[in-house]
């Protein structure tokens, strides 16, 4: 008796190879590499893999394995000092079209990425880093749903020809005003028919009428969602300019957006890229209004007043030619005639239609480039925070259009290279849907990285050990099978979360140890169990055999109660407190199976099958 | 070897009335603790602004304070963290300035003061980030107490549910108790620790729960106290022997995880010792006063429904 047929043994068996195999890649460290990634239309080929190999080669650089994937070049080093060299050579050699990028990439055999096994990934506070979490301005965002109607509204009725008096932003929607109610009716079924998504109701006041256009409950979400995504695109795009290897940029909830840098150690220059929202919006300047009476509060209809950078004041017409979004690349350079520092612009094809009607209709008038900037920042009033958000508007160029152009042309009026290069920086990553705010930072140097993985190392490292010396002083053969089970415990354990590219975090070392001295539980109960077994006078097969048994159900339902705890945890918990979560669920999970099929399947390759007269209990 | 062979049962349930008001003095003390000082809640709670740095020297606290007095940075809480070259600084959200702008702005007081110094960490935590972390805390303690109570009620019976999850909150609200009376900063990642602790101590009196039942079952004349005391003497070992395995490793995670995992550590050890004393002496007697007996852990359903798991 106590034998486990051949099966059950190779399955054991099976599964510790697999465990084994999956939890080596946490074993070969990390190599330095350095990254190369092509912005946006260079190419990264065989020519530019040549002049990197030459670069390096010039310097005396050596490398240890350069690998080519579609849209980046990694190239592995022999140490950090060798790699930081390289990058400030690369940086040099390639130019601005390329990001390139220092990381850290695991050390492991390529047999083993082949079969997917890799090393968990480390949490910022084992690594270092910054961590944003980030709130979106939904407020905003609807707010600009609203604008965006305020436009397409003028349009429509003024291609209509239905006069009226004024379109804008109102509480609950856009409010239109009309001078009799014959053209709130034709206006009112023109945008029925054209925005069916829009809400109208009518009033009147004052001897004029009213209408009142607003956004449907669902419009209003569908604007805060298409913030939200386009946000985390932005961010996308700016972080990979920023070039940072392996960014994490992830949506929580429904407002908030999480952004971790590994590696990054200066907070300030992350934020200031994050943080920036920039746009520019094309207009014409309005030659015919009047400036004195502008300046004195009398703004011409279909005008607004601007100032220049100087503070010279300008009427532009509030008819945008092209905007911000419509730009799809941007570079920094100097103008050839006049050697000021300029900014390249590349416009998308319907922005380049408009640009170039406007610029055919308008030759020798002049055109102004407004830069807009929001910024943001909370303020405490009586305790409570409010949030500001501030809309810097300012003319950053005004010239007079000399030939018709579209696709590509420059601005000009920028006051250094290094802000025609910031510029060109936020036009290329393009602008944020809505305003955002920094509402979490987490800065972890990399010396305290470090400690945190030693300490929580050897803390787990030191627990191990306490309890294989007492368990085999105490339990004696028994005592060293529950170590060895044990021990494949943690094997499968770290095997499992590798497999699922869990973020191993300092609470999940911490969930890892105090896995460890749980899981030895269930060998406690079912040994107390032998023991007794034995003491009421049954053989030793018998005793082991019922031992087994009987502590199965508590094994049970000792685990599941922990299970619950573990996975409410899971399931309300956010950041370090998940990852422990997931930790200790699965743990449980493994400790069980350890614990019961591998401990057994020792005893009974041990004792099994033969006749004793007593155990080593 | 063995360290327990014990012949004759313990009479546990004889002292149940003396123990439980020992509990109940503990768990009043307890909640005056908590009533009166509260807790010491992280700035991940609070919201806030934490900033550590490391020094190549030991670090002179109250020089920083006054550089700190000077740049305008009151109500600052400046104190070593760990080793005597580690400080943590603590500061409230700023009225006119933006979070970010702070964390740079002392970092460059202390570089002019001593240019040695390093950055370790930063956080910085929102208001509405911490309130929501501690309500999704609270909500997390009320789920894991139903889910624990639904499981237990489910397999033995709402006796032992009621008992456990009393003895449960015992243990939880003791090492709230302490955390308040020491002031203890109250983490996350302490949160996490007592949640632990709820699962960990209910898995305890499930192993008790579960021999109570099964001596139920296999020796129909003991009266319910004498099977409660048979029950906790024979697994009184294996309480003991796990208890110690798991308390070796979380006193390495004391003495040895570092700062960080301190105040983890601290919660589970107090934890597992009060998990210990509640499973036994605190859940056993409140589910032999609730009524429990043979006949209520007994399936009344037709036999065989539920396997019986002893021959």
């Amino acid at each position: 008796m106590n034998r486990y047929p051949l099966w059950k043994n190779l399955l054991i068996l099976a599964v510790m190879i697999f465990g084994f195999l999956y939890a080596i890649p946490n074993l070969y460290g990390e190599v330095p590499v350095v990254q190369i990634s092509a912005l946006r239309g260079a190419s990264l080929g065989e020519a530019e893999k040549t002049r990197i190999e030459q670069v390096l080669k010039g310097a005396n650089l050596g490398f240890l394995a350069l690998e080519q994937e579609s849209d980046r070049i990694t190239l592995r080093f022999a140490d950090t000092e060798l790699q930081l060299k390289a990058q400030d050579q690369l940086i040099e050699a390639l130019g601005e079209d390329y990001v390139v990028a220092l990381n850290l990439v695991p050390a492991t055999p390529k047999w083993m990425e082949d079969l997917n096994a890799a090393p968990m990934y480390l949490g910022l506070d084992l690594r270092g880093g910054v961590h944003f979490l980030m709130q979106v301005d939904m407020d905003a965002a609807v707010a600009q749903a609203e604008e965006r109607y305020v436009s397409d509204l003028r349009s429509l009725l003024r291609d209509d020809k239905i006069r009226y008096l004024s379109i804008s932003r109102a509480s609950g929607g856009v409010e239109a005003k009309f001078r009799s109610t014959e053209d709130r009716a034709a206006a009112q079924e023109r945008i029925s028919r054209e925005f069916p998504a829009l809400l109208l109701n009518d009033s009147e006041a004052d001897g004029a009428y009213y209408l009142v256009a607003s956004l449907s409950d669902k419009e209003v979400l569908d604007a805060k969602n298409l913030a939200l995504q386009q946000n985390v695109l932005t961010l996308r795009n700016r972080i990979n300019e920023l070039g940072v290897a392996e960014p994490v940029i992830q949506r929580q909830g429904s407002d908030r957006i999480v952004v971790q840098l590994p590696g990054v150690q200066d907070p300030a220059r992350a934020k200031e890229i994050l943080g920036a929202t920039a746009t520019l919006e094309f207009r014409m300047v309005d030659a015919n209004g009047d400036l004195t009476a502008a300046l004195a509060g009398k703004t011409p209809i279909g005008s607004r007043l601007y100032r220049e950078r100087n503070g010279n004041p300008v009427l532009l017409e509030r008819r945008i030619i092209v905007t911000g979004d419509q730009i799809i690349d941007a570079a920094s350079g100097l103008d050839q005639q006049s050697g000021s520092p300029a900014v390249y612009v590349t416009l998308d094809s319907k922005g380049a239609r408009q640009m170039l009607q406007t610029t055919k209709e308008n030759i020798g008038k002049p055109m102004a480039v407004v830069f807009i900037e929001n910024k943001s920042h909370t303020r405490m009033v009586d305790g409570a925070p409010v949030k500001e958000t501030k809309t810097v508007e300012e003319v950053i160029n005004v010239a007079t259009i000399r030939d018709q152009f579209s696709k590509r042309f420059q601005i000009t009026g920028l006051d250094s290279p290094t802000e025609a290069r910031n510029l060109a920086l936020l036009l290329r990553a393009g602008a944020l849907a809505a305003p955002i705010e920094i509402i979490e930072e987490r800065t972890v140097g990399p010396s305290l990285g470090a400690q945190n993985i030693e300490r929580g190392f050897n803390s787990t490292l030191i627990g191990f050990a306490a309890i294989v010396l007492f368990m085999s002083f105490y339990y004696r053969v028994f005592g060293v099978i529950a170590s060895v089970s044990l021990f494949s415990n943690l094997v499968l354990l770290v095997a499992i979360l590798s497999m699922l590219q869990a973020t191993l975090t300092l609470p999940g070392i911490a969930g890892i140890a105090l896995t460890i001295g749980m899981a030895i539980d269930a060998n406690v109960l079912i040994f107390e169990r032998v023991r007794e077994e034995l003491r009421l006078g049954n053989s030793p097969q018998a005793a082991i055999h019922a031992g087994y048994e009987r502590a199965w159900g508590t094994i049970l339902d000792s685990n599941v109660t922990t299970l619950i705890a573990g996975f409410s945890l899971f399931l309300l918990g956010s950041g370090p407190v998940r990852g422990f979560a997931v930790v200790l669920c699965i743990g449980i999970l493994t400790s069980m199976f350890s614990a019961v099929m591998i401990s057994r399947s020792l005893v009974n390759l041990v004792y099994g099958g033969r006749k004793l007269s007593r155990l080593a209990i | 070897m063995e360290f327990f062979h014990i012949r004759k049962d313990i009479p546990f349930m004889k002292y149940a009335r003396s123990t439980t008001v020992v509990s109940a003095i503990l768990f009043i003390a307890a909640v005056a603790a908590l009533a009166t000082r509260g807790l010491n809640l992280s700035i991940e709670f609070t919201g806030g602004i934490v900033v550590e740095v490391r020094y190549a020297q030991a670090a002179n606290l109250q020089q920083i304070r006054s550089v700190l007095e000077e740049g305008d940075y009151r109500d600052v809480t400046v104190q070593n963290y760990g080793t005597a070259q580690d400080v943590l600084i603590r500061l409230r959200l700023q009225q006119d300035k933006s979070s970010a702008q702070v964390s740079q702005e002392v970092l460059e007081l202390l570089k002019r003061q001593d240019s040695s110094v390093e950055l370790l960490r930063v956080e910085f935590v929102g208001p509405q980030v911490g309130q929501e972390l501690y309500d999704s805390g609270g909500l997390a303690l009320l789920l894991v107490c139903a889910g624990i109570m639904l499981y237990l009620a489910m397999r033995f019976e709402w006796r032992f549910a009621v008992a456990g999850i009393i003895a449960n909150l015992h243990d939880v609200v003791i090492i709230l108790g302490f955390f308040s009376f020491f002031q203890w900063e109250f983490t996350l990642a302490v949160l996490a620790g007592v949640l632990a602790v709820l699962g960990y101590s209910v898995n305890e009196s499930v192993v008790i729960f579960d021999r109570i039942r099964e001596i139920f079952r296999k020796k129909r004349k003991m009266p319910v106290p004498e099977t409660i005391d048979h029950a906790l003497t024979v697994t009184m070992s294996r309480t003991v022997i796990t208890h110690t395995m798991t308390e070796l490793v979380v006193l390495s995670m004391l003495f040895f995880g570092g700062e960080v995992l301190f105040y983890f550590a601290l919660a589970l050890t107090i934890g597992i010792v009060f998990g210990i004393y509640s499973s036994m002496l605190v859940a056993s007697p409140i589910a032999m006063w609730l009524g429990v007996s043979r006949e209520n852990l007994l399936p009344v359903k037709k036999e065989g429904a539920e396997a019986d798991a002893t021959p």
